[in-house]
């Protein structure tokens, strides 16, 4: 099928299952949901060539809800069953979507390694800093202090960056985006998908229930323009309502800081640009968190190299290539055999 | 006695003494190239046209300390002109190349056996290492076995003296030196292994593949021409009575990577096979790895839990799933099998059984994961469970795993165990163009399609590979609504998945053949009911106990779960049913309460197989009760 003609037919209703949505009212779940539907629709694969793959969790459910292929599989476990998927069937858009404890408590290890290989997944991380299906305990990025069932009296460890774990396991795409942001997410699922390799998308999803306003401090649509900063490559990177914050490397400390454009002879030359293909830069950009800097949005990393699928599926083509009559006899009676005659 | 031979006489030509069948053990430092010099020799038998069983048994350190008991690898073979089922008993014949693979193997030579030892090795510190407190060349501690002290060390480096090695290098051929010793006493022909030598170093290191070939001829001279103390000669052993046909040896490893592939092209599939490396299941990952031009994808998971998983992604999107693992690997596994049970994909799940719990004996072998397999997973999971009897019936194993998942959509899990795995015997190679096919039928029509609507006679839901347009749908782990899948927390709804389910499983034992028994009658006074690798000691044991008169039959189950239809009538037909395993009493456990039938265990769990006259003992103690 022709993939562009098919474009221009899809809409978010065509990946729509006829399932109802169980997420309790309010849910980040239900904008991110839209937002994937609307997306899927631009990219314009066809249903039946789009599989989406999760773990455990309220994220988890989210199969259910596509009108595509789909797995809910089980705690922790999805990147890996993804990676069979894709193996399988290198043609099919693999989607994988699970939240912080199903990707970095439970499957942290399957997702350092689908991100490791580079396997062609396209993987969303929904971030809420909590466990909801299992009634609010804290979550692996919880912040420190964090009060719930099972932390009466405020968890005492630290929490991990999916950003930073990602990029230290070796992702090739690492992304960010809010659950409510409508306009930028479409673009940052669009990017996952067209990079071969594993995507790393991080959004930002608020649970209503258990940790109602945990990303308020860079999410409130009055203060965001001073809180978030929109990353994209090739672009200064400036934030602020004004226009005029913006990060530049302090060689003192080799870190990031904040400055603004016009005081203390800042100039926009002083501003760093984004440059995606940096993977230092991209680094320091995970590791900005509120109150000190803003939290970077967009493509933080775009560095695309062979994917693992495109490299097996060469071998074995190399394979096939130098053994083309593969019978079952010439297999069978391969190495060493000799004849017993009749008697 | 002469112990090096240096009279060098030459005999007047002695005539070959005729026998039927030699069990012959090679044993010396995990460094000495033991499993090489057993597999070679094992080679050249196949070669002379007798029927074979090896058992490689070695340490899973990959080089222990030199000279320690905990460092003897041991190579065991049986050989002879009748048939052969098992690697034998007592060893007729122990090559010891050092003190300690003396003091580890002697207790289990015949009496009156015959030990070849490597006296170059007995130093002080080699005797004290092993725990000898003197020298037991030097006392009569081994009279009980006629003793043949030879000073290998300093032939095999006499031998490669004008070859370019070390020291070193040289006196690591004292393996090929003896293998020549050994090929001359029992008739083998030499170019086998030269020839296999030569293509292994010729190219790389032709140094050492001189050395090598050298020492051969040397250790085979050696015995043309020394003169050998009573007793010792050659021997020749008449060709066993195989049927016609192309052979080769496979060990049951090599046979159940051939019979995946092989299943694989019946059923019209590729194979995904997702494993990680263990003890003593790694080979298969191994095999299948080199096979890419048969279709064959393998992938090296991080943990056991992402290789299964792996494998159930493969399957979902219309690969054959494949995994692999022993049973510490296949514990971890366990989660994701039930996730296959739920979403009713096929998958093979091979688990080569070692000595446990916990990490237990990682190269020696037992048959204690019955339970794990038939039992091990939360909830009510029922899945196929069948098992190879030995290295060559892996093969047609296999092929069944994979029409069994297939056909029926479920996980099956092949049980296989380290000896079955390791061990080589010659298999007649069947002819892949007669094999019947089961051509896996996805399904691609839309109109009525439900993801869990089953067909009638096999109760299987249809497979339909992503990809295919109109007919979207999604499965999970949580139950499912009857026919539709989709999520459902229906209470009658869940006990109808539930029974059918069962239902599912149960309706297999109407797809396979019924049970027949191995050897004897189908009735009398005891049934010995075996499975997996103990197939061997226990036909011959019955063999050989109706020879003398007893109402005996040998009855071995390749199904465990479902089982034959009529194996409980089959098994009421006996007074007593015997079950010899290497576990406590699994199968036993089950057999009672399955068919209620007064069924006894005879254990072992030495992590070395059951030899032939622990079954036999077993069966008189059984019969006298």
């Amino acid at each position: 099928m022709n993939d562009i003609a098919a474009a221009a037919e899809l809409t978010p209703k065509d990946f729509t299952s006829d399932q109802e949505i169980r997420w309790c009212p309010g849910c980040g779940d239900y904008a991110i949901v839209k937002i994937v539907r609307k997306a899927l629709a631009e990219i314009g694969t066809p249903t039946e060539n789009v599989v989406f793959v999760s773990g455990i969790g309220c994220a988890a459910r989210f199969p259910y809800y596509m009108a595509t292929y789909g797995f809910h599989t089980i705690h922790g476990r999805a990147p890996a069953i993804a990676t069979g998927v894709k193996l399988a069937n290198p043609d099919l858009d693999v989607w994988v979507v699970g939240g912080d404890g199903d990707m970095l408590s439970i499957g942290g290890n399957h997702t350092l390694h689908a991100v490791r290989r580079n396997v062609d997944l396209n993987i969303l991380l929904f971030n809420n800093e909590i466990y909801g299906l299992t009634k609010g305990q804290y979550s692996p990025t919880s912040r420190e202090g964090t009060r719930s069932p099972s932390t009466p009296m405020g968890s005492v460890d630290h929490p991990v960056s999916a950003t930073s774990f990602a990029l230290g396991a070796g992702a090739r795409f690492v992304a960010r985006s809010v659950d409510t942001n409508q306009k930028h997410m479409p673009m940052v699922l669009k990017r996952a998908h067209d990079h071969k390799g594993a995507s790393f998308v991080e959004i930002f999803q608020n649970c209503i229930v258990y940790n109602d306003g945990v990303f308020n401090d860079f999410t409130e649509k009055k203060t965001a323009p001073d809180t978030q900063l929109h990353v994209e490559h090739g672009k200064p990177l400036i934030f602020g309502a004004e226009g005029n914050k913006g990060i530049r490397v302090n060689h003192d400390i080799l870190d990031l800081e904040v400055v603004t454009v016009g005081e203390n002879g800042v100039t926009m030359d002083d501003v760093l640009v984004h440059d995606e293909t940096n993977r230092t830069l991209a680094g320091w950009l995970a590791r900005m968190e509120a109150p000190d800097f803003p939290v970077a949005i967009g493509v933080l990393y775009c560095n695309p190299t062979e994917s693992y699928d495109a490299a097996v599926g060469q071998q074995i083509a190399d394979a096939k290539k130098k053994a083309p009559q593969a019978s079952l006899n010439s297999l069978l009676q391969s190495g060493h055999t000799w004849t017993v005659e009749p008697h | 006695m002469s112990s090096d031979g240096n009279a060098a006489l030459k005999l007047a030509e002695v005539s070959r003494e005729e026998v039927d069948a030699v069990v012959v053990r090679f044993a010396g430092d995990s460094g000495d190239g033991i499993q090489l010099t057993g597999s070679r020799f094992a080679d050249a038998t196949a070669v002379a046209g007798q029927d074979l069983e090896t058992f490689p048994d070695f340490p899973a350190e990959i080089r222990a300390p030199l000279g320690t008991t905990y460092g003897v690898s041991a190579f065991q073979i049986n050989f002879g002109s009748g048939v052969i089922l098992t690697s034998g008993d007592a060893p007729d014949v122990l090559v010891a190349l050092n003190p300690a693979a003396l003091i580890v193997n002697i207790e289990e030579v015949k009496p009156g056996g015959l030990v070849i030892v490597d006296s170059g090795s007995f130093s002080d510190k080699n005797l004290q290492k092993a725990g000898y407190k003197s020298n037991p060349l030097e006392d009569d501690s081994l009279e009980k076995y006629r003793i043949f002290p030879i000073d290998i060390s300093r032939l095999t480096l006499e031998s490669v003296n004008d070859i370019e090695v070390n020291k070193r290098d040289g006196l690591r051929c004292k393996n090929m030196w003896t293998l020549g010793l050994i090929s001359w006493m029992y008739d083998r022909e030499l170019a086998p292994t030269s020839n296999w030598l030569e293509g292994k170093f010729g190219k790389k290191l032709p140094d050492v593949a001189k050395a090598n070939i050298a020492a051969l001829k040397a250790g085979h001279a050696f015995g043309e021409t020394a003169e050998m103390p009573d007793g010792v000669r050659g021997y020749s052993i008449q060709p066993a009575d195989f049927e016609p046909g192309i052979y080769r040896t496979v060990t049951g490893t090599e046979a159940t990577a051939w019979g995946l592939v092989a299943g694989a092209r019946l059923a019209g599939l590729d194979i995904t096979m997702c494993s990680y490396p263990i003890t003593p299941a790694s080979g298969l990952l191994h095999v299948l790895a080199r096979l890419k031009s048969y279709g064959v994808t393998t992938f090296q998971a991080e943990d056991e839990i992402a290789a299964v998983g792996a494998a159930i992604g493969a399957s979902y999107a219309g690969s054959l799933g494949v995994t692999s693992s022993s049973g510490p690997g296949i514990a971890l596994k366990t989660e994701a099998i039930g996730l296959a049970i739920a979403t009713e994909l096929p998958l093979i799940v091979v688990n080569t059984q070692r000595a446990g719990p916990s990490t237990g004996m990682p190269t020696k072998t037992e048959q204690s994961d019955l339970y794990l397999a038939v039992y091990g997973r939360n909830a009510d999971s029922p899945l196929v469970v069948i098992s190879a009897h030995s290295s060559a019936d892996s093969f047609d194993v296999a092929i069944e795993a994979v029409r069994l998942a297939t056909k029926y959509m479920t996980p099956v899990i092949i049980l296989s165990d380290t000896y079955i795995a390791n061990a080589a015997e010659p298999w007649r190679v069947p002819d892949a163009d007669h094999f019947e096919p089961f051509k896996v039928d996805f399904r691609t029509e839309s109109a009525g399609f439900q993801p869990f609507m089953r067909d009638d006679k096999t109760l299987a839901r249809p497979w339909v590979k992503p990809g295919t347009p109109g007919l979207e749908h999604r499965i999970g782990g949580l139950e499912r609504a009857y026919d539709s899948g989709n999520v459902s927390y229906d209470p009658k709804n869940h006990q109808r998945m539930t029974n059918v389910r069962v239902k599912k499983i149960e309706g297999i034992a109407d797809d396979i053949p019924l049970q027949s028994v191995e050897v004897g009658t189908d009735s009398g006074q005891l049934a010995v009911v075996g499975w997996g690798s103990t197939y061997g000691p226990i036909r011959t044991a019955v063999i050989n106990l109706r020879a003398e008169g007893k109402a005996v039959s040998h009855i071995h189950l390749r199904y465990i779960n479902p089982m034959p239809k009529n194996l409980g009538e089959l098994l009421a037909r006996f007074d007593k049913v015997l079950v010899p395993e290497m576990n406590m009493g699994q199968l036993s456990t089950i057999l009672r309460d399955r068919f209620l039938v007064p069924a006894e265990g005879l254990h072992k769990v030495t992590g070395k197989p059951f030899r032939i006259v622990e079954i036999e003992d077993g069966i008189r103690a059984s019969l006298e009760k």
